[in-house]
């Protein structure tokens, strides 16, 4: 099979478009061919309508049955304990570099640089040792 | 997503005269941007129907009609009216989605895109919630599947907000997730 992510009743969906930007959400029911009505109670995501446009599908799935209430969706997170196996992902963590990147102000960043310098000074250091070890 | 239609319930009558004290009322459910261009479409529809008219008629109540349940996917049978180039067709429709207004909506789009259909020239004769089962169209009853499961074969990678999106990019982007 060439595709492991489907759309499906269930699926959770990152939203990387838009004010929900960075929220986690799952699939509750399938409204046409460009939208889905994704809920989020743990993620802070009112349930709504969203094109496929502005959501990237997980390899994370939580048993629901289609237009299930909020409540229900919520149980079924916590159950299959999303929160936890997200945070788990390179994806994720990835995610929260970046945005901690973002965060840095100019002093930050010069303190950042310098300690990149200083790392690859280290590394630079010992190869030459090694180096000149090996001959 | 926050649409451009609202959906009005409007009450009017003829203005009561000596010889009609108690003229009847009348009430009609209009698709319209505001309350002011809604007042100016049940008048227009109103004549239509009955010999009332702006003039000698006054409205006794507009109010806006809000979704039940604005959060469950449903389907939408729309009735509609429209004057082609050529002819007056009667046509019925049928949409997804949580709102009426947001169904009437697509169908605005959706004529406008198939038949060149303006705003103008459609008149929504009746719209309402239909069951599954007397669904007719099948790009509606393909949805009809609780286990639908499909893959997003083509997804264009995004900026995260339209200022940051570039005509031309240096790589040519993924489109495909697997």
């Amino acid at each position: 099979m060439v595709f492991r992510r489907f759309v499906e009743i269930g699926r959770v969906v990152l939203v990387n478009y838009g004010k929900d930007r960075g929220k986690l959400g799952v699939i509750v029911d399938v409204v046409d061919h460009n939208r889905a009505l994704v809920d989020g109670p743990l993620t802070g995501l009112a349930r709504q309508t969203i094109n496929w446009k502005s959501l990237t599908l997980t390899p994370f799935k939580v048993k629901i049955q289609h237009s299930s209430r909020t409540g229900v969706v919520r149980k079924a997170w916590e159950e299959a304990k999303i929160t936890e196996q997200w945070q788990n992902t390179a994806w994720y963590k990835k995610l929260c570099a970046r945005r901690n990147k973002q965060k840095l102000g100019d002093f930050d960043r010069f303190k950042v640089m310098i300690a990149k310098k200083r790392k690859s000074a280290m590394i630079h250091s010992q190869w030459k040792r090694l180096k000149s070890q090996q001959q | 997503m926050k649409g451009w239609l609202h959906q009005y319930s409007i009450v009017g009558r003829k203005i009561p005269t000596e010889e009609e004290p108690e003229p009847p009322t009348y009430r009609l459910k209009i698709f319209a941007p505001n309350q002011v261009n809604a007042k100016s479409r049940f008048w227009y529809f109103l004549r239509k129907l009955k010999r009332v008219k702006k003039s000698s008629g006054e409205i006794l109540n507009i109010s806006e009609v809000f979704e039940r349940k604005p959060t469950q996917v449903k389907n939408y049978g729309i009735w509609i009216r429209y004057k082609s180039r050529s002819d007056t067709i009667n046509m019925y429709r049928e949409y997804r989605d949580v709102t009426i207004t947001g169904a009437v909506e697509q169908m605005y789009k959706d004529m406008s895109g198939r038949h060149r259909a303006r705003w103008s020239s459609i008149w929504v004769l009746k719209a309402m919630p239909v069951a599954a089962k007397d669904c007719r169209r099948p790009k509606i009853t393909q949805f009809h599947d609780s286990k639908i499961k499909f893959a997003l074969p083509h997804q264009c990678p995004r900026a995260s907000k339209r200022k940051y999106q570039t005509p031309f990019k240096a790589k040519r982007p993924t489109t495909i997730v697997q």
